[in-house]
This record gives C-alpha cells, structure tokens and sequence, in this order.
C-alpha cells in the first residue's frame, strides 16, 4: 500500500503548490530539541504570537473571570486538509468557537495541540497556521497554549489537531434540549449539507462543476444576535456537525422525550448539494455542516429569530423548519411530499453512497 | 432544481393518491421491483397512505442486498491479502458476510476503497500498478454497461492489476421465480424505470403474455411512482394484463442498444445466487471466455464461489408477500438494522428495514 509513502501523493487537493526545495517535518522537530524550538519559533509563534503564548510557559496564566466556565475539547482530522470553503486550520477554530457560542458562552481562549506526519511539508503547516490565525482573529478567541507532536510516517493522515475551548457563560444561557415543550418551533440557520459534501466531492475528485463551498464558519455572531434579541425565548441551540441535522434533532427527541416534526419543502439545501445528493442517494439532512445550526425557540418566537438571523448575510436564509410536538411513536418525523409524518432516520455511520 | 420539483409537487400528489382511492373497488398486491422506488415509496409516505387501498410488496430490487453472501466473503477474504485492494460503491460496504461485513473487514486492516464509478477503480490500478485492484461489480443491467466498459478500459490499458468480482444479477428472472412460486400474491408489476431505459421494455411483452400481469414501467419520483400505481389499478380493475410505459422521458422501448451491446459483448447470462431466495436460473451475469483474465475468481483462485446456504433468514417469504417483516421470528431481535441479518433488512430501504423504524408505529 503506498498511497501515503510518498507527501506528494498526499491529497492537499487545493491550489497548494509545494516548492521544489520544500522543507518537511522530521521526526526531529518533535524531539524537544532545537529543531523543536525552531518549528515552534519560526512557523507556529511566527502566526499565532499573543501575549499569553508568548511566555511559553508550561501552562497559559490566565486573568480572572466574573462569570461561570464552559470548556470543550475536539479533534479534526478532516481529509483533505483544504476543501472549497476552508481547511482543517479554519475549521478547529471554527468548530471550537461555534460549539461554546452554542452552549451559551464567550469563547475566550483556546488550546491547539497539532499532531504532525512525519514529512509534512512545512510550507502547508504555514498555510494552516495562518488561516488559524485568520479565524482566530475574526472570532476574538485567543490561542493560549499548544502543543506539538510529530508521529512517524504512515501513523497519521498529514495533519491532526486538537482543540480545547474555554469561554465564559453568559446569560441568559439556553437552557438545552431537556426543557423543550410541545409547539416551540424549530429553525435552521441556513443552507444544510455543505461541508460533507464540499469535502465528499473534493476528496472523491468527484470533479463537480459548480464545486460545491463548505459552510466551515462561525456562528458567534448570529449566536450573539439572537441572544439580544430573543435571549429568553431559545431554548436550545446545537451546530448540525457530524450525522447533520437529523443527528441533532435525534438527540433533542432523545434529552425531551417529545417528538420533533419538520417539514422538507421548508429546508434551505442548495442545488449543487441537492443535485449530489439524488446522484449518490444520499439526504442532505445526514450531511455534515461546519458553520450551521439547529435552534429552538419557544412557541410564537419563530417568527422574530428568523428575522433577526436574517439580517446578517452568514445566516440570510434561515428559515423556520418544524415544530415540537408531544412523544408519537417516532422521535423524529418529516412530511415530504405527501402530507403523511415519516419517520427521519437517525445516521447509521457515515452516509456511503448507493448504487440502486 | 426545478426537474425534480415537477415531479414531487403535493398538489397533484393528492390528486393522483384521491384517483387511485377513488377507482379501487378491492385490494390489489401490487409489487415495485427496483430498490430505489422502495425506498421513494418509504421516503414520500406513499405505501403508507395507500395501506387498505392498495398492499405493496417490496421486491427484492436492491442489487446489494440480494447479493450472496459467499461473494460478500470471497471479497473480505481478497481484501485482507497484502497485494490486493477492493474496490467497492459504498452501500456495499455494510452488507453483511458470513463473517461480517467490508466495513468490519476494514476495521481489521483489509484494503478496502470507495469508489464512484468502475472506471475510477479503473484508474487507480493504472496509477499504482504494483497493487491489485479488485473490483465488486455488483448491480443490475443498470450499472453492468459501466463495468464492460471499465473491462474494456482496462484491455486496452493492458492492465494485470485490475480484475473483478462479477455479482451483476437480472431482473426479469427474478421476476419470473416469484410469479412461479405457488405462494406468489403479486397482481401488477411496476417495473424498474432505470433498467428499462438500458434494457428498453420489449421483452416484458412475452412476460406480460404468459403470466397475465399487468406491468407497467414506471421512475422513482413521487408523481412517477403514483402515476404507475393508478395505471397498474386501472388495469387490474379492467381485468386487463398489458404493458404500459409510463416513464417515457426517460425510457424507450428498445432501450439503450449501444448498453445492451456491450453487455453483450462482455458478459454472459448465468445462474445465480440471489442472497434470500437461492439460485436463480439466467439471474445473472458472467465474464465471457475471452475476458475471463479479468476475472478475480480465477486470478486468485477461486474456482467458483460456493453458493451460501438458505438461512434462517425468512426474506423469501417476505419478498413474495407471505408475511409482513415482523412475523419473522427474528425481527427486531436478532436482526435489526444495525446488526442484519438478511437482505431485506441490509438496506435501510429494504422492507424489514422499513418495517423495523414504523412497526413500531403501527403497533398500537
Ligand atoms: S427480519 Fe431479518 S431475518 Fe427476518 S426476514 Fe427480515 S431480514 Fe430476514
């Protein structure tokens, strides 16, 4: 099996040029020594310097804070590290900062530990690191503390990070799936399915024209605009990650015991998603999304948060998909064409393409 | 997308559901071949609004579910050797062997790679010769005129590194073993719309001739699948057996020849083993002779795949209408979606499948 002997066989399928006289990663740089001192001088300071990270001390000292912590881990391992809308550096930092503003907390700092093959080139991790900066930046959360590993050739897939958030809890927090109540209302924050399938099509070399853009981004601010808008009325918000929105409204059923009922003709998916979808027989509700989300709102509010998330132009097409209603038998139910209650499948697994 | 919102749209969805409601003076089986209209039957409600109208009984149409066993396990096998990558569409890769299924051989290192299309598994052997590449060529007359042509692309690639596992089974055979079985319930056929537009329709004609069916071609949209229910009830309700197209965007009645033709020249029709209802007579395809070095049995030794014993798996007897899916012994104990163990259950459009998420609705 040779396909991930050789960095240039790697699938760093974007426009990336890699330099004849590339430098790469050697075992060394992850051996503590000067090489180390130098990888972490030159690339990963060099993009991501702070006043915190620039102490270098074992662990990050920290300002006191008024209000109570939310704290959460991830791990990317995305493949391949660039896809059309973002890479794997955007969506660590994305992914990190989405899942506090969803549980109701200012994403304050954060840890990045990246776990590096052996032969990787140095110039890709520059490129990554940059574009953590980059979204760093634009959602004001502060890289603190890092780490770095280098694991020998053929042990990983290029590239992995892993992230550690810590925001503060700010009210009114969303009080969370278990408090939801028959007739709240369920909403999408925009077009669903994006990512798995800008990531599909991309690792696949499916060759798609128009290639479908993930929707890798931060929902701090439609998160923030709903909160002073309607804070009191959400009840719950989750960003549609893994297994997609049916993954999330199944664990909702799940925490309220009630029933979750959307409506298909009201969920925003694009054509392009759309058309890859019926191609390879697979629901654009078990794609994954990177920067969209599921909310729930209580009964009347609908209305007021779509218009709020409107207003900005991350989430211009959200749109209200469903309802809460008491337990049937069927924790999640959708209406297609008929007007009849189906049930919506929980994922099984990563959707795999059919052939019939 | 506006082609297939013209063929989903509720307004004339209820129009046709109200005219099949209307025109039905008893209960008719009514069976959908094809898989995917299964799955759009499940999708879209309609054999649920249509219960104590109209019965629909799931055919064994899916080309996954139905492929034996013994290939699923002669593929793990191959897979696990050092040189050896299986090249294989996704939804093959949960199938259940003897021992498990692709994925689970994945999981304890065999070499395994989804692929989109026979001629990208094609591809990869060109690229890394020093593997070998084999392809599980399973689907009906549907996907077969891609594989003859990946055969043939690599023919003329003088490939040594890519071979396949020939699973591709026939429709119309399986057809006729149902209507033969003495316990067959099945009344009107609506035929697979994507074979046809290979395979065209002509030679249902002698079909419809000889076992007094209605079978009418029908596509896998919403309006497509109700449109071909009210003309296969009109018929029934006429006391009439003819063949009727009622997928003509897409579908003629000769079909795609130049398809037809290098299936042809490719394959030969064989007997098969179909995963829950045995060998079928002419249910499949074959390499022919003069391609066999293409063939993954022979290259690795194989002489023919034993054909895997009936289980206890009663997916026959779910298929041709007998019993509904929870009347089997072991629905929703020992087989359920996550853990199947037969063919209608495989798939999450398969009927046991299907069954398993609403029997619970159902079930007061
Ligand atoms: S429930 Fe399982 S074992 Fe029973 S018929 Fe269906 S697939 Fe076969």
């Amino acid at each position: 099996m040779s396909s991930n002997n050789n960095p240039a066989s790697w699938q760093l399928n974007c426009p990336v040029s890699i330099p004849a006289n590339a430098e790469y990663v050697t075992l060394a740089h992850g051996e503590g020594g000067r090489l180390s001192r130098k990888l972490i001088q030159e690339h990963i300071l060099a993009s991501l310097n702070n006043e915190y990270l620039i102490a270098l001390n074992d662990a990050a000292q920290l300002p006191k804070i008024e209000g109570p912590l939310a704290l959460t881990t991830d791990s990317f391992v995305v493949s391949p590290l660039f896809f059309p809308g973002g890479d794997i550096g955007s969506l660590a930092i994305f992914g990190t900062v989405n899942d506090l503003a969803v549980s109701g907390a200012k994403p304050l700092w954060l840890t990045l530990s990246l776990i590096l093959e052996e032969g990787f080139p140095l110039a890709i991790l520059d490129r990554i690191l940059e574009s953590i900066a980059r979204a760093a930046r634009e959602t004001c959360i502060k890289i603190v503390a890092g780490d770095t590993k280098v694991v020998p050739r053929g042990v990983a897939d290029g590239l992995f990070i892993n992230t550690a958030g810590v925001g503060e809890l700010i009210t009114p927090i969303p009080p969370g799936p278990a408090t939801l109540q028959v007739d709240d209302e369920l909403i999408i924050s925009g077009p669903i399915g994006r990512h798995g399938i800008a990531v599909l099509a991309t690792r696949e070399e499916l060759g798609l024209e128009p290639l479908p853009l993930s929707d890798c981004g931060s929902l701090l601010q439609s998160v923030e605009l709903l909160r002073s808008g309607i804070g009191n009325q959400v009840r719950c918000l989750r960003d549609a990650t893994r297994g997609g929105v049916a993954a999330v409204l199944h664990e909702w059923a799940e925490a309220s015991e009630l029933t979750l009922s959307i409506e298909e003709r009201n969920v925003p998916v694009s054509p392009e998603v759309r058309g890859v979808c019926e191609l390879l027989g697979l629901d654009p509700l078990h794609m994954a999304n990177e920067g969209t989300m599921v909310i729930a709102v209580k009964p009347g509010a609908g209305t007021a948060a779509v218009e709020i998330l409107k207003s900005i132009p991350e989430t211009a097409t959200a749109q209200q998909i469903g309802i809460v209603k008491s337990r049937g038998i069927v924790p999640v139910t959708i209406r297609r064409t008929l007007d009849s209650e189906q049930p919506l499948d929980d994922p099984l697994g990563s959707p795999l393409p059919r052939i019939c | 997308m506006k082609y297939l919102d013209e063929y989903r749209d509720p307004k004339t969805a209820q129009l046709l559901l109200d005219e099949i409601r209307r025109i039905t003076t008893r209960h008719w089986t009514l069976m959908e071949v094809c898989g995917g209209q299964t799955h759009s039957l499940l999708r879209h409600g309609i054999a649920v609004e249509l219960e104590g109208t109209v019965e629909l009984i799931h055919g064994p149409g899916c080309p996954v579910c139905v492929t034996d066993q013994a290939a699923i396990d002669f593929a793990c096998q191959l897979a696990q050797r050092e040189e050896i990558v299986l090249a294989s569409f996704g939804d093959m890769l949960r199938v259940p062997g003897s021992h498990g299924s692709l994925l689970d051989a994945q999981a304890t290192g065999a070499h395994i790679q989804i692929v989109y299309s026979p001629s990208d598994a094609v591809e990869l052997a060109r690229k890394q010769p020093e593997t070998q590449f084999v392809f599980f060529a399973v689907g009906f007359e549907t996907t077969a005129p891609a594989t003859a042509l990946a055969i043939k692309q690599a023919a003329r690639y003088r490939l040594e590194n890519f071979s396949m596992i020939v699973s591709h089974v026939r429709v119309q055979p399986a057809m006729e073993s149902l209507v033969q079985a003495p316990e067959n319930r099945v009344q009107a056929f609506l035929a697979a719309g994507h074979v046809c537009t290979v395979m065209g329709y002509e030679s249902y004609e002698s079909f419809v001739n000889r076992y007094q069916l209605p079978v009418v071609v029908t596509g896998f949209e919403p309006l497509d699948l109700l449109d071909g229910i009210l003309a296969c009830v009109k018929q029934l309700e006429a006391n009439e057996a003819m063949l009727e197209n009622r997928y003509a965007r897409t579908v003629q009645a000769a079909g795609n020849r130049s398809a037809q033709d290098l299936v042809q020249e490719i394959y030969q029709v064989c007997d098969r083993a179909w995963r829950g209802f045995g060998t079928i007579p002419k249910g499949g395809l074959e390499l022919r002779p003069e391609w066999q070095q293409f063939d993954a049995l022979l290259r690795f030794n194989k002489p023919a795949i034993p054909v895997f014993k009936r289980d206890e798996c009663q997916s026959f007897e779910v298929m041709t209408g007998q019993i509904k899916p929870p009347e089997c012994p072991h629905f929703g104990t020992r087989c359920t979606p996550e853990s199947p163990l037969g063919a209608p259950m495989v798939s999450s459009e398969g009927a046991c499948a299907a069954y398993y998420r609403y029997g619970v609705t159902t079930t007061p």
